[in-house]
């Protein structure tokens, strides 16, 4: 059973590193949102290092949801799920070793670049920092909630907006304590601990409860 | 080992497409699948692996491993070859071998690669082959993990005569080593003492 996860998580982790993957693109359209909030806000560097926290989390938010609505649909297109539902791994197994894949190959990067992005909007170390680790708390919880969008829409051959709108209200209490951590060093509403620790619960129960959503969705919606 | 079926139906989108079907399969012979184009052979292919739900009777594999389902004792090979184009022929039967409960060293993936007569695209990317090679590929699936259960969906398919011989020599194979295989083709897979299963018109045609 173990030897059947390393294979898919290596599978899904050269596939994404290849060429057309689109996990670097995950980064660049990160890089790219965040790029373009000062031309809307405009060059006020104290209304910037204010709203950083907020504008990397929801470029974050928007960059790993965009990037997951592929998660099934590959497989489910070329016949490879038929090989994944009767492989030596329950299918609720199958969903977490590939969102485990998904979200080192595409979450992972844009945590590593957050503080960088970060410093165009002028924000301090002590808040980047803080920003990087509730991004890495809450992004497993938007990649298994997502999970559940893109189980649903696998028959869809346009469910990439669909999924959107299926997934963003769910994801709504993550950004609220992501952002609400990630604040707190700049004189947010709350102390850290109390909205990063509500931060990690959630990502706990998604990984916890989101692969029998995304499992059920995906025996069901083939038949 | 014994793959029998009892009174299958099996409803798609509303429609009745099998209804009373009763068969049994027995190791070491193959089970040929025919009938016209939408007299239900895919679906029962799909039915048998667990993919659609039965609205009556039941399969049964005796023999088998009781704790596991069908699906999970059986190869199912339908129209698409289920490889990944980025990866390379070996990547993807490396896969193939580890996620099927086979394995997955180097050895194991370049005999079946060299017994399908591919040994020397194994390093080249999928999306770089042609359909024919596609297939063989998906082929060498059957080899890199052992399944009792061969469920074949138009095998043959892209395939030129020379690796229809090779597959059928494969086949054959597969069988006197105590197999059991049930395949759908219209084309001759050229397996002599085959029993068929014909299945009749689709429903709503002019009888």
């Amino acid at each position: 059973m173990s030897g059947a996860a390393r294979a898919l998580f290596l599978r899904e982790w050269r596939i994404a590193r290849r060429i057309g993957g689109g996990a670097s693109v995950g980064a660049v359209f990160f890089l790219i949102l965040v790029t373009i909030m000062p031309f809307a806000l405009g060059p006020d560097l104290n209304l910037l290092a204010r709203l950083g926290p907020a504008i990397l989390w929801i470029a974050a938010l928007l960059a790993t949801l965009l990037g997951l609505d592929r998660l099934f649909q590959g497989d489910a297109d070329d016949g490879s799920l038929d090989v994944l539902v009767n492989a030596s791994l329950p299918l609720e197994l199958v969903v977490v070793v590939k969102c485990a894949a998904h979200w080192a190959a595409s979450a992972l990067p844009l945590v590593i670049v957050s503080p960088l992005f970060g410093l165009m909007l002028a924000m301090e170390a002590r808040p980047l920092a803080l920003v990087a680790l509730s991004l890495v708390a809450g992004t497993p919880a938007l990649t298994m909630i997502g999970a559940i969008g893109a189980a649903l829409t696998v028959s869809l051959r346009r469910g990439g907006l669909l999924m959107a709108v299926l997934v963003l209200p769910l994801a709504i209490p993550v950004l609220i304590f992501g952002v609400s951590a990630a604040s707190a060093a700049s004189g947010g509403a709350a102390p850290f601990a109390t909205p990063f620790l509500m931060l990690c619960a959630i990502s706990l129960a998604a990984i916890a409860l989101a692969p029998f959503a995304a499992a059920a969705a995906l025996r069901h919606v083939r038949e | 080992m014994r793959l029998s079926a009892e009174n299958i139906a099996v409803e798609r989108g509303g429609r009745a497409v099998l209804t009373g079907l009763s068969f049994s399969a027995r190791a070491g012979a193959a089970l040929i699948v025919t009938g016209p184009n939408g007299a239900g052979k895919s679906t029962l292919l799909r039915a048998i692996a667990g993919f659609l739900p039965l609205a009556a009777g039941a399969f049964a594999l005796e023999g088998g491993a009781s704790e596991s389902s069908i699906g999970e004792q059986a190869h199912y090979l339908g129209h698409a070859d289920a490889l990944k184009g980025a990866l390379t022929a070996g990547e993807n039967l490396a896969f193939f071998a580890g996620a099927l409960g086979g394995d997955p060293s180097d050895g194991v993936w370049r005999g079946a690669l060299q017994r399908l007569g591919l040994a020397h695209v194994a390093d080249f990317p999928v999306r770089a082959l042609s359909a024919g090679q596609k297939r063989r590929v998906a082929l060498a699936r059957l080899l890199v993990a052992p399944r009792p259960l061969w469920l074949l969906d138009e095998p043959t398919t892209a395939l030129d005569a020379a690796a229809q011989g090779l597959f059928a020599a494969i086949m054959r194979e597969r069988l006197e080593a105590g197999g059991l295989i049930v395949a759908a083709t219209h084309a001759p897979l050229g397996l002599e003492g085959a029993e068929t299963l014909r299945l009749g018109a689709p429903l709503g045609a002019a009888a």
